[in-house]
């Protein structure tokens, strides 16, 4: 009855153009019956994402890796009101869940998920989120209560001290690059002292060794076997999400190098990475929404001279508050020519004047370029720049 | 020589307040002040400049930058001269009490006459204070409600948003300026880090035209838009 008027409200939010048909079927399903989400999630086989950058990425590389058909929120619906819609319209076993990360607790409780992902904790919409310690706090206390098996990135400290008393954890040593949240020590904040590839805290608080997943310049190794990996999607923070996807995948018995090869074929994910003509002009579209993605997203852009595009918004979605740009390391894009887009390009182009960037704003009026320019988006920035694009 | 230092960006940056310091800096040398930038970390001393700035932070952060401060006597620094920037959770350490998880009553730094309890909600969203006939804009996101002793100046009165108390915002004392308005505060408000920086020199600074002027009109307009409608 629930799923049956689930999948109505959906397909009507469709037909009537109100939304993408996911959110709010689920929603009615959650009202007309509370433990929908328990329900769905019985004899199922159920791997949750969760972190603040790479989520819809990691799910999108599990899927593709696991090698049968599978379930998941594809649309980025990453609360349980998403969680229920993907999992009424199909009779997939296998399911892998993007889950918001304040959402998390309460997800693993209702799903018992085989595995969950961490990825990375860091500062994201901090006026509608919670601070990003608290979150933290709120993680540890779930992972202490579960047995689920918890593959969690081992350079971010904010994931340690969330993972550290969880019963069963894979630590992936994988290359991460923004800890600007995590220079203090979660349990009693003093300095965190980095030594070497590792850290640690007066308080006795320091990375864990025993990594089964280590991804450097050598390559993937997954316990002691080494892994070909080749991920098409670009920067080392995507074949960081890899290497997480395919330690997740071997819980649930998919051979590590199978899965990877299988992971080759994601090329773009819900339009992150993809080719597209803006306004005419060919760029390589990217999702940024935050210090910690766009400092791994500027390390992907080569070397100056050229021109970058950037769009900036700040409504709900993305948090209404862009401070956050100052906490992005733009300086690094000096050389270039920003061409500032969105509704808050005056907030972009000013930290780019104090970056000591060349920017400018946009006009409306393009001298297309024969070549491929990186567009650099915020959340809704992106989805009208996908909204007002076309593949190529 | 302009010292301009940043404190404890690992304890106090939680909303890009880093680009206080970026701004000062940069609106100093573009009149060609001679500036010299320090980020002071939680393993450093509290090193003398002539502008301390103190942004935002969680609480267990604001605690450890406040032992820090007392330690380091910013009290003294001040004393001899120097001027403070602070922001949210800045703003609260240099009052004389502030509620933090685990302690109501935690000990300032107590430069101002100025108590900080935990607010019934959280204030979340655009502020904007006449400060001495002109509006700073920014936007708050904070819990916590500040009384301020009789005597004790208001950085202005709150046109939109709550700062301190729903009528007044963060509090002014020579050398020393506190909002509720966190983060890059300066990068919204030029005229504001002009007057800071003018009076750190101790001259009057030429006019600098930059596209910041243009942000702080379209905030101003927006901010107040919404207020009517």
């Amino acid at each position: 009855m629930a799923v049956l008027a689930l999948v109505s409200v959906n397909w009507l939010s469709r037909v009537t153009g109100r939304g993408a048909g996911t959110v709010a079927g689920g929603r009615v399903g959650l009202r007309v019956c509370p433990d929908l989400l328990e329900q769905l999630s019985r004899r199922r086989e159920i791997i949750c994402v969760s972190g603040t950058n790479g989520k819809t990425t990691t799910t999108a590389l599990i899927c593709a890796g696991w090698g049968v058909k599978v379930a998941t929120n594809a649309t980025g619906a990453n609360m349980p009101a998403g969680h229920v819609a993907a999992l009424a319209t199909t009779r997939a076993t296998r399911v892998a869940l993007e889950v918001d990360e304040a959402w998390l607790p309460e997800v693993i409780r209702r799903c018992s998920p085989r595995v969950v992902v961490l990825l990375n904790l860091s500062r994201d919409q901090l006026d509608r989120a919670s601070e990003v310690r608290v979150l933290a706090d709120k993680w540890r206390a779930a992972l202490s209560r579960t047995t689920t098996l918890i593959v969690a990135n081992v350079n971010d400290p904010l994931v340690v001290f969330a993972a550290e008393t969880a019963s069963r954890v894979r630590w992936c040593d994988v290359p991460t690059t923004w800890l600007g949240d995590a220079q203090s020590c979660p349990h009693c904040t003093r300095p965190l002292s980095p030594e070497g590839s590792t850290w640690h805290c007066l308080c006795g608080f320091t990375r864990p060794v025993a990594a089964t997943t280590r991804l450097d310049g050598e390559g993937l190794v997954v316990d002691g076997a080494p892994v070909g990996l080749t991920v098409s999607l670009l920067g080392d923070f995507n074949r960081a999400n890899a290497a997480m996807a395919i330690t997740a995948l071997r819980e649930v018995g998919v051979a590590a190098q199978e899965a990877a090869a299988r992971m080759t074929t994601v090329t773009s994910v819900a339009g992150r990475f993809s080719l597209r003509s803006y306004r005419g002009q060919v760029v390589r579209t990217l999702l940024a929404k935050n210090p910690a993605g766009f400092s791994a997203l500027l390390d992907v852009i080569p070397p100056s001279p050229g021109e970058v595009w950037v769009a900036i918004n700040a409504r709900i979605a993305d948090g209404r508050d862009p401070s956050w740009l100052y906490d992005v390391p733009f300086e690094r894009l000096r050389g270039h020519r920003v061409r500032c887009f969105g509704d808050r390009k005056l907030d972009l182009a000013t930290r780019l004047d104090y970056a000591g960037v060349e920017w400018r704003l946009d006009d409306g009026e393009i001298e297309v370029i024969d070549e491929t320019l990186y567009l650099l988006a915020n959340y809704t920035a992106f989805a009208d720049v996908m909204e007002e694009s076309t593949p190529c | 020589m302009l010292r301009i230092a940043l404190l404890y960006p690992e304890l106090l940056g939680t909303y890009g307040d880093g680009g206080n310091a970026l701004v000062l800096a940069e609106r100093a040398r573009r009149r060609g002040i001679d500036v010299r930038s320090i980020t002071v970390s939680m393993a450093d001393p509290l090193v003398a400049a002539d502008i301390y700035l103190l942004g935002g932070g969680e609480d267990g952060p604001q605690r450890q930058a406040c032992d820090l401060l007392a330690a380091g006597s910013l009290a003294s620094r001040v004393a001899d001269g120097a001027a403070v920037l602070a922001v949210c959770a800045g703003l609260q350490i240099l009052g004389v009490r502030f509620a933090v998880a685990g302690d109501d009553a935690y000990d300032g730094l107590g430069l101002v006459e100025a108590t900080t309890v935990r607010g019934s909600r959280r204030s979340v969203g655009d502020i904007a204070v006449d400060v001495s006939g002109r509006t700073m804009v920014g936007f708050e996101n904070h819990g916590g409600r500040t009384k301020l002793a009789r005597g004790v100046a208001p950085l202005g009165a709150v046109q939109r948003g709550q700062g301190n108390d729903g009528v007044n915002d963060g509090f002014r004392a020579p050398r020393l300026w506190a909002t509720y308005a966190h983060g890059p505060v300066l990068a919204l408000n030029p005229w504001l880090a002009d007057e800071i920086l003018s009076e750190a020199v101790g001259e009057e600074l030429e006019p600098l035209a930059s596209v910041a002027d243009v942000l702080y009109e379209e905030r101003l307009g927006s901010v107040m838009a919404r207020r009517v409608g």
